[in-house]
């Protein structure tokens, strides 16, 4: 059963049509990636589906309802999260207080025994959980970020370029952790620039370029596709 | 040296009232990212209230404060409601200039109603501090007819803290640890901070932007009430601009403490309350704002993020 539905949507910028009609869906249980170069429309993708953006037509549909028009802070309840590009944390506040944001929407009695669940898969926020989020190195702010959107137990995780801007080991371990949340349960749309790892986890997979899917096929398909190969796999 | 007592002493009573309404501007600023320049007529709207509920209503002057906050609360959110939000997505020179004409509403309303005659405003705080003193039992009205100083401490015998200086001063201080531990350890208190920090990221977690940034006009505008009241008590004159002068300064002392900066007010505050008040008395009465709106060129010139601010860079 389809958990996600995205259906013809269109989103502009003031009047830059950025995507032109994307329609893509991800089923309960599956990684499914969305691929593509810079400027694709990859984040403003998420970022609709998630509320922060609308869209000018098309549908969003998250377990049989259309959800376009309502606000993020409404979405995140459904069971929805979306751990945002640039991981965003608040960096004025410790790793605990940014967890507990995480669970805003969730009843106070469960915080301390989601925030055990996300110190277990992240044992490095746990030492750290007094600190100042900002003070964080890179790769901790993603675990943290990562965290804080488990915090509200989503059924669907949006991941957007967790990867980004860090060493590549810390890339190995962030993408082990995501395959660990896949093992548990979580069903995850992952929205990566590294589509060679991202196509190693996923599924199935989706070619995203100028504001359009490209290519729909399952991941192995695709790693052996000889234009993804030449486009995004660096040949 | 008693003088000069005094008029640190003075300083303070006028910088805690200072401090009180630079925690409105900072709140505001730093959850809304908006210069709120009709916060200075709201503090004259909540001593209007309060002295009309206590004067014609003939309420006792505690249920007269309290309904001047209660007031104030809701004028703050049908204001963000009706001039701010629309706005949200605007440049922020449209926000300023409608938050000038904000200030001009109101300020003409107050004249409309209350005519633009200065009103004697009475020794409230003093009356309070009085009839609780019999409430409690600890004077008889015989006793507190017989001192008209009643509630103040001495110090010598040219030198004592009034009743209603020690009232603003505590007022302030509660004021700041209160909010120091809601913007600290309650959910709705983070939450603010997760706004002022970052809106959208915020909204991922569930959090109404719009009803944070609702919340903060509230409790601003609860606190120019209080400030309003206070200041009337000192000075006792009300009138429909009462508000615009003290919100300018307490504008400054937000900005000279950092603003959007809680700790940062009550400093920026209570140091432009003693600066203002030596300034008028040891150099010239005429003069005494041009000293305070000089320090906030200097501190504009020297430390652009104030005392305690912190450096934001602004997102593009």
């Amino acid at each position: 059963m389809s958990l996600l539905k995205v259906e013809d949507m269109h989103v502009y910028y003031g009047n830059i049509h950025a995507i032109k009609g994307v329609s893509f869906e991800v089923n309960e249980g599956e990684i499914v990636t969305l691929i593509g170069a810079n400027g694709a429309g990859k984040s403003t993708t998420l970022n609709t589906i998630a509320g922060l953006l609308k869209p000018r037509s098309g549908h969003v549909i998250f377990e049989g309802k259309n959800i376009v028009g309502m606000p993020a802070s409404k979405v995140v309840s459904l069971g929805m999260a979306l751990c945002p590009e640039g991981r965003r944390v608040f960096q004025q506040m410790s790793v605990r207080e940014n967890l507990e944001m995480g669970g805003y929407t969730r009843p106070a009695g469960e915080i301390e025994s989601s925030i055990a669940r996300v110190f277990k898969l992240f044992p490095r926020l746990k030492e750290r959980q007094k600190q100042i989020a900002g003070t964080l190195s890179g790769g901790e702010q993603q675990m943290l970020a990562m965290g804080r959107a488990l915090m509200g137990k989503p059924k669907l995780l949006m991941l957007d370029e967790p990867s980004m801007g860090l060493a590549p080991k810390l890339v190995d371990q962030i993408f082990e952790i995501i395959v660990e949340l896949h093992a548990s349960g979580t069903t995850i749309l992952l929205v990566e620039q590294n589509a060679l790892m991202a196509l190693h986890v996923a599924s199935r997979g989706y070619v995203l370029e100028t504001g359009r899917i490209t290519l729909a096929d399952d991941a192995d398909r695709l790693l052996a596709d000889d234009s993804v190969k030449t486009a995004y796999l660096g040949g | 040296m008693t003088l000069f007592l005094e008029r640190i002493i003075s300083g303070i009573n006028l910088g805690s009232i200072y401090a009180i309404i630079a925690l409105g501007y900072t709140m505001v600023y730093g959850i809304a990212r908006m210069l709120n320049f009709a916060h200075g007529d709201v503090i004259m709207i909540g001593a209007y209230i309060c002295f009309v509920a206590i004067g014609s209503l003939s309420l006792p002057p505690l249920v007269g404060v309290l309904l001047a906050v209660a007031v104030c609360t809701i004028l703050g959110v049908v204001i963000e409601r009706l001039a701010y939000r629309p706005l949200r997505q605007s440049a922020s020179l449209a926000v300023l200039i409608t938050a000038i004409g904000v200030s001009y509403l109101l300020q003409n309303l107050a004249q409309l109603i209350w005519t633009a005659d200065t009103k004697s405003f009475p020794p409230l705080v003093q009356t309070v501090i009085e009839q609780a003193a019999v409430t409690l039992g600890l004077a008889t009205p015989e006793e507190i007819a017989a001192s008209p100083n009643f509630g103040s401490i001495v110090i010598s015998a040219n030198l004592r803290i009034s009743g209603t200086t020690i009232v603003t001063i505590l007022a302030n201080i509660l004021i700041m640890i209160g909010l120091t531990l809601f913007t600290g350890h309650t959910k709705t208190g983070k939450a603010m901070r997760a706004v002022s920090e970052d809106r959208g990221a915020a909204e991922l977690m569930g959090i109404s932007v719009n009803r944070t940034i609702a919340l903060t006009f509230a409790i601003g505008s609860a606190l120019a009430a209080i400030a309003g009241v206070l200041l009337c008590s000192t000075y006792q004159a009300l009138q429909p601009t009462t508000g615009s002068m003290p919100g300018i300064k307490a504008f400054t002392a937000a900005v000279f403490g950092g603003i959007g900066s809680i700790p940062g007010a009550m400093i920026g505050g209570i140091l432009l309350g003693i600066i203002e008040i030596l300034g008028n008395g040891y150099v010239s009465t005429q003069l005494g704002d041009a000293f305070v709106f000089a320090v906030l060129i200097v501190v504009l010139l020297v430390k652009p993020t104030g005392l305690l601010g912190k450096k934001v860079s602004e997102k593009v």
